[in-house]
């Protein structure tokens, strides 16, 4: 069977990053049947495996090893051969005085604008961000953002673990301009950080978000967004799902409004990702976790659910049709939720606890597609060229 | 000089467990390996040219943190992933 068939061309994929290894899952046409490759690079710590939309068949990889340092693997071929990153992510060369800064994992890779069709972006763990210009071969630190002068303020440049550390991640791009895009940094000394041109500056854009575990609620800085998501077709319309709840923000204004107050208070508003409808704006899934006392950051009273609100977060709706009713204690990390641009709209969540479900009516019913893998870090929705 | 290569790092030596390189300081010996194994050097040895945490290097089974640690052409090298529990 040739790759192509393997992989689906023109039909579905999720790409499955785990903290053993990599995996596909690949559909029929009508997503109801899922076949599982891999483990691609067992043993790896994938923290994200992501497509090239641009040409549908390039894939890029950032992985490390329990003790090797991180590194970055290319793909042109959909999967079928690798080869390593010749100049993967890393800071320049300390001077004398400064911070020695060094990469100790790559966390979140996005595809350039459009316009650029070779370029990528990289966040890191520690916070930093980079640039490749030849299509992931080769990388460059982003001095605009990595040699801020206020970058040792937004920054905590430490290496407790990732994915828990302090990382840039959500790096998200204006479509309708390549000079335009924000970054968000976890870890409590950060935020959301946008620029507009083209990473050289960048101004912190956290107004309304709360931070209530600081003694200031409502920082400039000092924020922890969990993940956030521009909409493709509303590039005015920001969401993100904070360590303090979830908010969306529509610019110019750039303020954030706090919508998950209209959860459940039993559940709360408290979560990792955040998925966006590919079409409509207004339309958003999340995916709770207990935040409560200790932060277990498990599922709510062990009952996993999605919500979903249909109306920019006026009012949520719980989807766990299909889903454990009890005793089910995972949770979904940051990375770990996507969704399709089918129709009915594919939504995949894939857990701490190595299980990825699939929804193919946006959410209203749940299915098992793969169980008893390790522990997943990212799932992205792909589909390979013919 | 024989040079004795941890587990993780065989992908870049082909599966060779023992390989031999040259240099009159580690840095000069590790550059060597690059040279050979190209993108070994970074999976080992930091952007600031600090050994990675879980990584040890050895000559003549003594460890070695620094770069511009001296060597001969008679010495042994081992790299080799450190223990760091459980």
């Amino acid at each position: 069977m040739t790759l192509a068939a393997r992989s689906g061309a023109g039909c579905p994929a999720i790409l499955v990053a785990t903290r053993k290894g990599a995996f596909f899952l690949d559909a029929d046409a009508s997503r109801r049947r899922w076949d599982l490759r891999g483990p691609e690079f067992l043993g790896h710590i994938v923290n994200h495996l992501v497509l090239d939309p641009r040409d549908g068949r390039t894939l890029l990889m950032a992985a490390r090893t329990g003790h090797l340092g991180p590194t970055l693997l290319r793909s042109t071929d959909r999967g079928a051969s690798w080869k390593e990153a010749p100049k993967p992510p890393a800071f320049r060369k300390a001077e004398d005085g400064e911070r020695p800064r060094a990469v100790d994992a790559v966390f979140w890779l996005e595809p350039g604008h459009l316009s650029e069709p070779r370029v990528w972006w990289a966040g890191t763990s520690p916070e930093g961000l980079f640039r490749s210009e030849d299509g992931g071969e080769t990388w460059a630190p982003v001095a605009g953002f990595n040699d801020h002068p206020r970058n040792a303020e937004w920054t905590r440049q430490e290496n407790p673990g990732t994915p828990d550390g302090p990382i840039l991640h959500s790096i998200t791009l204006d479509p309708r301009n390549p000079r335009h895009l924000y970054v968000a940094l976890s870890g409590a000394c950060g935020g959301v950080f946008e620029s507009v041109d083209g990473g050289g500056d960048w101004t912190p854009l956290n107004a309304g978000c709360r931070a209530d575990f600081l003694p200031d609620p409502y920082p400039e800085v000092g924020h922890d967004p969990h993940c956030v998501r521009l909409h493709p077709l509303a590039p005015d319309v920001l969401y993100q799902q904070n360590h303090c709840g979830i908010y969306r923000m529509e610019r110019p204004e750039g303020r954030w409004v706090r919508i998950g107050e209209n959860m459940p208070p039993e559940v709360g508003d408290i979560g990792f990702p955040i998925v966006l409808h590919p079409r409509d704006p207004q339309i958003a899934w999340v995916f709770p976790m207990d935040g409560t006392e200790v932060w277990p950051r498990t599922s709510p009273a062990g009952r996993p659910a999605v919500y979903r609100t249909r109306d920019s977060g006026r009012t949520w709706e719980r989807l766990d049709g299909g889903l454990p009713q009890r005793h089910a204690w995972y949770t979904v990390k940051r990375q770990g939720m996507t969704a399709d641009t089918g129709d009915p709209v594919g939504i995949y969540f894939g857990t701490t606890s190595g299980e990825v479900w699939a929804s193919t009516d946006e959410g209203a019913s749940w299915t098992c597609i793969a169980r008893h893998l390790p522990e997943i870090y990212a799932l992205e929705a792909a589909e390979f060229a013919p | 000089m024989k040079v004795h290569i941890a587990t993780p790092l065989f992908s870049y030596t082909g599966q060779r467990r023992e390989v031999e390189a040259e240099g009159a300081t580690l840095a000069a010996l590790l550059a060597d390996l690059e040279r050979q194994f190209p993108g070994i050097r970074f999976r080992m040895i930091d952007e600031q040219d600090r050994i990675r945490p879980h990584l040890r290097i050895f000559v003549n089974r003594v460890a070695v943190k620094v770069l511009d640690t001296s060597l001969s052409a008679c010495d042994e090298v081992h790299v080799l992933q450190a223990l760091s529990g459980g």
